[in-house]
């Protein structure tokens, strides 16, 4: 199991040694102190240590159990295959150097039929390993495609997916939002994910694999956990259209009393723009199809208490989310930006041109912008 | 004489449309393939530019789309296809000892469908946009209310068109292989690139079918207003995965099998040895093609399948690593104790063997489905499978159009270049695809135009897009090459690698019209390695020198595909608004597809009606120089 150890050692080592490693890797601080740890590997490590990826992103970095379970399959199957490669590379390697012509050879070589030993011995020792692999596949299989929703520790979220962004209602506590999925830290999630219109997957790689969101009919359920606090990056994984690069959503696990709050503070009644100009337009132009709380049509994203949520459509990281090491510009600017032109941040989005189609000025924006920003829940 | 003599030998182009010599119409494979192929190449490089750096906007997101749908249907069916077709076309005829292939109308009405298909597909850049659902096309995002250019029309018609070339090419070579083999070549002695070529045509006979009844649900769906994927209507989306998985896996098959013959012949060729356990390799061809037709919802891993479709897809997946495991070390063996040379050929077979390895190794791992959830539809499987088709595949190509170039052209490549352009081309290659391995698992999904900077994935994307280009540069080598080897005068010696085993070897290089003067008589496997270790410089001929009927020219054919490229173009844009009348009047009323047909099965007609029993080469005729071919 050495490329377990060497795995483990490369992306899993404590944190703060990555730190210090990741400094090198940047800025060339205390070079000899990086130099001693990469002495053991090859010339290659630098790449490979960036190979592992963001904490709330890679594969290789999981922070739930499923995730995990994944990641240790990985780890077996990269170990079993690693092993395959040696024995093949250093038989081929062999063969190149020892057999070559040499000049003026003109004897005719052995021809040989076969070797029924050999043969059986390369069946049969493929066979073994597959077999290995194929226990630990089969036990996991059965382990993801459990079906939670009727467990009543777990939370139950229905995921529906849509040109390109993310609804997520909880049947349980009669709310729906958009975008950052909330979720309390150690439970279950029991995901039952569908799409309204073209087929999308739904993936937080840092998690759990992927579940297709299909067309009624073909239901997905799903589920997921995360270990600690903190926020993680989900995206779509099915081809969708235009901006399936741009289908990005968050998961934010919080303490169970957070979570709590959450629902208390999304079931509130709506605050409406003081100004009450702003709030005519907002009325006419916006909840037509999003909804703020007790208010407005279920066509577009839910955007009760948008202020705090970790992105504006997605991909306008905001600053105060805690997206972090991205960075990002504050909500309003954010805001002011999607309200702008829709189509220039995520081309073949399906919301009106807020300037075009739906008449607005930008004192208008700018006043809705300012509204939404400062929409924020409290948990 | 008694034989009726006389026919019209045509002259330059029109040679070239109505030839149904199966060496010319190799070459034409090969043109048509390398056309798509540059074409596929340069969409590749137009994506990896794209890609180079986080949120570049070289190109839009709808043009990405488009160009990373057309570059994978492009090189899968148009780029690697016909030049599989191409080798075939060349080599089987000659290893088997035959004069040409069973049907030899039909392989040029093959060809024809074929090259047709293609335009019509590409097409669609300037007639109003490419198809933009993927190579897959998954429903419902390549439905009319999701697509709303003609592109996924162009797609399903386009396919439609030239996957009935690739039909009638398959069944033609199962026939030719069956019936046309020279006395005494028995199923097992047949060279491995001839029994790859055939299990590679069987499978396209069971697998074409499912893609083009899949296509034409798909098209009736757009253009018919049909309801199979149509969930409104009780469709089924998940549906139309299934049928294209089910033609989609074996399809990998088909593509890799004839490179497995190519990289057999080649290494045992430059090894000067017999193919280690050649009986193995067989039953692990087989074996291959058969769990082929076995696996194909491990691509639906994350449809939502259930847990015991998943466990069962997971293990037939994994057990293919066994008979390829086979056939790997049988490669090996066969080089243990030979006397190796490293000719440009050689090279691209030894290169094959650990680049396979490595995409055959991620093969395994992307089977275990719980795994899987996290690679699918990642760079980790853009990886896997470029380097199964371009570390394989690709490299076989490279390697078997080197060796049997000569023969095809009676001009050898430079060495010295094919070496630059091999080492090029692999550095490239794994440069551009090692690195999306990693991509993939740190969290960048495929098919994306962009994504944002921060996430660790800017510096891999670069490494990939230099590696694209100096695949690229190595591409060029070889055309390079190409124009350089027909400066030379034509005509190498017939067993110009001087250690040629199978019966190609013993004619000259070009073969004459007729290939073998008289049809040779086989004695074991290898036959021509076995005459030249008997002392012989040729065959024992198996008949008296006579003379040798051939199939006669004819222009059909290309007329056929002419009418079903205009019956296609028609079918597609029966609903639509010209802004003429008459051009509304000709394809509403299905007039301009009427046409199509009617040149399509009119020319059938004739055929059928018109007997052509072909004309002979009379022995005086068969100089040493043989008749120009």
């Amino acid at each position: 199991m050495i490329g377990q150890v060497v795995f483990n050692w490369i992306c899993q080592k404590p944190v703060h040694n990555r730190k210090k490693t990741e400094k090198w890797g940047r800025s060339m601080m205390k070079p000899w102190k990086a130099v001693k740890r990469l002495v053991p590997l090859f010339a290659g490590l630098a790449l490979l240590l960036s190979a592992c990826g963001r904490e709330d992103l890679s594969v290789l970095r999981p922070q739930g159990t499923v995730a995990e379970g994944q990641l240790g399959l990985i780890k077996l199957s990269i170990t079993i295959m690693v092993a395959v490669m040696i024995i093949v590379f250093g038989i081929a390697a062999y063969v190149w150097i020892k057999f070559r012509r040499k000049p003026g050879q003109t004897d005719v070589p052995k021809q040989v039929e076969g070797n029924f030993k050999l043969e059986i011995i390369w069946t049969a020792i493929p066979l073994v390993l597959v077999l290995i692999l194929a226990v630990a596949t089969v036990q996991k299989v059965f382990a993801y495609g459990e079906n939670y929703s009727a467990d009543k520790n777990a939370v139950k979220v229905k995921v529906t997916s849509h040109l390109f962004w993310w609804e997520f209602s909880y049947p349980d506590y009669g709310v729906t939002t958009a975008q950052d999925l909330i979720i309390p830290t150690g439970k279950k999630i029991a995901l039952e994910l569908k799409t309204a219109d073209v087929l999308h997957s739904f993936w937080v790689p840092s998690l759990a694999g992927k579940t297709d969101t299909n067309t009624d009919g073909t239901i997905n359920n799903a589920w997921i956990q995360a270990d600690k606090e903190g926020v993680y990056l989900g995206k779509c994984a099915e081809l969708c259209g235009p901006s399936h690069a741009f289908m990005e959503f968050k998961v934010k696990s919080v303490s169970e009393d957070s979570f709590n709050n959450w629902v208390e503070a999304m079931k509130a009644p709506a605050v409406l723009p003081e100004d009450p100009a702003v709030a005519e337009v907002f009325k006419n132009q916006c909840l037509t199809c999003h909804a703020v709380g007790d208010q407005g049509g279920p066509v577009g994203p839910n955007l009760t208490g948008i202020g705090s949520r970790e992105t504006v459509a997605s991909i306008l990281l905001n600053e105060e989310g805690s997206g972090k090491p991205a960075g990002g510009k504050p909500v309003k600017d954010n805001m002011v930006e999607w309200l702008n032109d829709p189509q220039k941040v995520k081309p073949g989005n399906k919301m009106p041109q807020p300037k075009e189609d739906l008449g607005l000025t930008d004192e208008e924006i700018d006043a809705i912008a300012q509204y939404l920003a400062d929409y924020k829940l409290s948990y | 004489m008694a034989h009726a003599h006389s026919v019209k030998r045509h002259k330059g182009l029109m040679d070239w449309l109505t030839t149904v010599d199966h060496k010319k119409i190799a070459i034409l494979y090969l043109i048509a393939g390398g056309l798509f192929f540059g074409i596929g190449g340069i969409e590749a490089l137009l994506i990896r530019v794209q890609l180079a750096k986080p949120m570049n906007d070289f190109v839009t997101a709808q043009q990405f789309n488009e160009l990373i749908t057309m570059h994978g249907t492009t090189m899968i069916f148009l780029g690697v296809m016909p030049v599989i077709f191409a080798l075939m076309n060349a080599v089987v005829p000659l290893q088997i000892g035959a004069r040409d292939v069973a049907f030899p109308f039909l392989n040029s009405l093959g060809f024809w469908t074929f090259l047709f298909g293609g335009l019509l597909l590409n097409l669609s850049w300037v007639m109003g946009g490419a198809p933009d659902a993927g190579w897959t096309s998954y429903t419902p995002l390549s439905s009319t209310t999701y697509s709303l250019t003609h592109g996924v029309d162009f797609y399903t018609i386009g396919l439609q068109i030239a996957g009935l070339g690739t039909l009638i090419g398959g069944i033609n070579f199962l026939a030719t292989i069956i019936t046309m083999r020279a006395p005494g070549m028995s199923f097992m002695r047949m060279p491995m690139f001839t029994w790859t070529s055939f299990v590679t045509s069987a499978m396209i006979l069971f697998a074409f079918p499912a893609v083009t009844v899949g296509l034409v649900l798909l098209s009736f769906d757009r253009i018919l207003g049909a309801n199979f994927f149509n969930v409104e209507a009780g469709g089924n989306p998940v549906l139309w995965q299934h049928i294209f998985w089910i033609f989609g896996h074996p399809e990998v098959y088909i593509l890799i099998l004839p490179a497995f013959g190519v990289i057999s012949e080649v290494v045992s060729t430059f090894s000067r040895k017999r193919l280690f356990g050649y009986s193995s390799m067989v039953f692990a061809t087989i074996l291959i093609a058969f769990l082929g037709f076995m696996v194909w919802a491990h691509h639906m891993f994350t449809t939502g399948m259930g847990p015991v479709a998943n466990a069962l897809f997971s293990i037939a997946t994994m057990l293919i690593a066994v008979p390829t495991g086979i056939k790997i070390f049988n490669w090996l063996f066969t080089m243990w104790g030979g006397q190796i040379r490293f000719t440009t050929a050689n090279l691209f077979a030894a290169g094959f063997i650990p680049t396979f390895v490595m995409g055959g190794v991620t093969g395994v791992m992307l089977a275990s489905a719980p795994a899987d959830y996290q690679y699918h539809d990642t760079y980790f499987v853009v990886a896997h499978f470029h380097y199964v088709i371009v570390g394989g595949l690709v490299l076989g190509l490279f390697a078997g159009l080197h060796y049997w170039w000569p023969k095809m052209f009676g001009r050898v490549l430079n060495e010295g270049l094919g070496k630059v352009e091999f080492w090029t081309f692999i550095i490239g290659f794994h440069l551009t695809f090692f690195v999306q391995h990693f991509l993939g698992l740190i969290g960048m999904q495929r098919r994306v135009f962009t994504y944002l900077p921060n996430q660790g994935f800017d510096l891999m994307n670069l490494i990939s897009t230099i590696g694209a280009f100096l695949m690229g540069v190595g591409v060029i080598i070889f055309l390079v090459n190409v124009a350089i080897s027909f400066k030379q005068p034509k005509g190498v010696a017939g067993d110009v690698w001087e250690d040629g085993r199978t019966l190609e070897w013993a004619i000259p290089s070009p073969p004459p019209e007729y290939n073998f003067k008289q049809t040779p008589l086989v004695r074991g496997i290898d036959a021509f390695w076995k005459e030249k270790m008997a002392g012989n410089t040729e065959m024992t001929p198996a008949e008296p020198v006579g003379p040798i009927h051939m199939p006669s020219p004819t222009i059909l054919p290309f007329v056929m595909s002419v009418g079903l490229f205009i019956a296609g173009l028609g079918f597609m844009f029966t609903s639509d608004d010209f802004g003429n009348s008459l051009l509304n009047f000709l394809f509403s009323n299905y007039i301009i597809t009427g046409i199509g047909l009617a040149i399509t099965f009119g020319s059938m007609l004739l055929r059928s009606l018109y007997d052509d029993h072909g004309w002979h080469i009379e022995p005086e005729e068969m100089n040493d120089k043989g008749v120009k071919a």
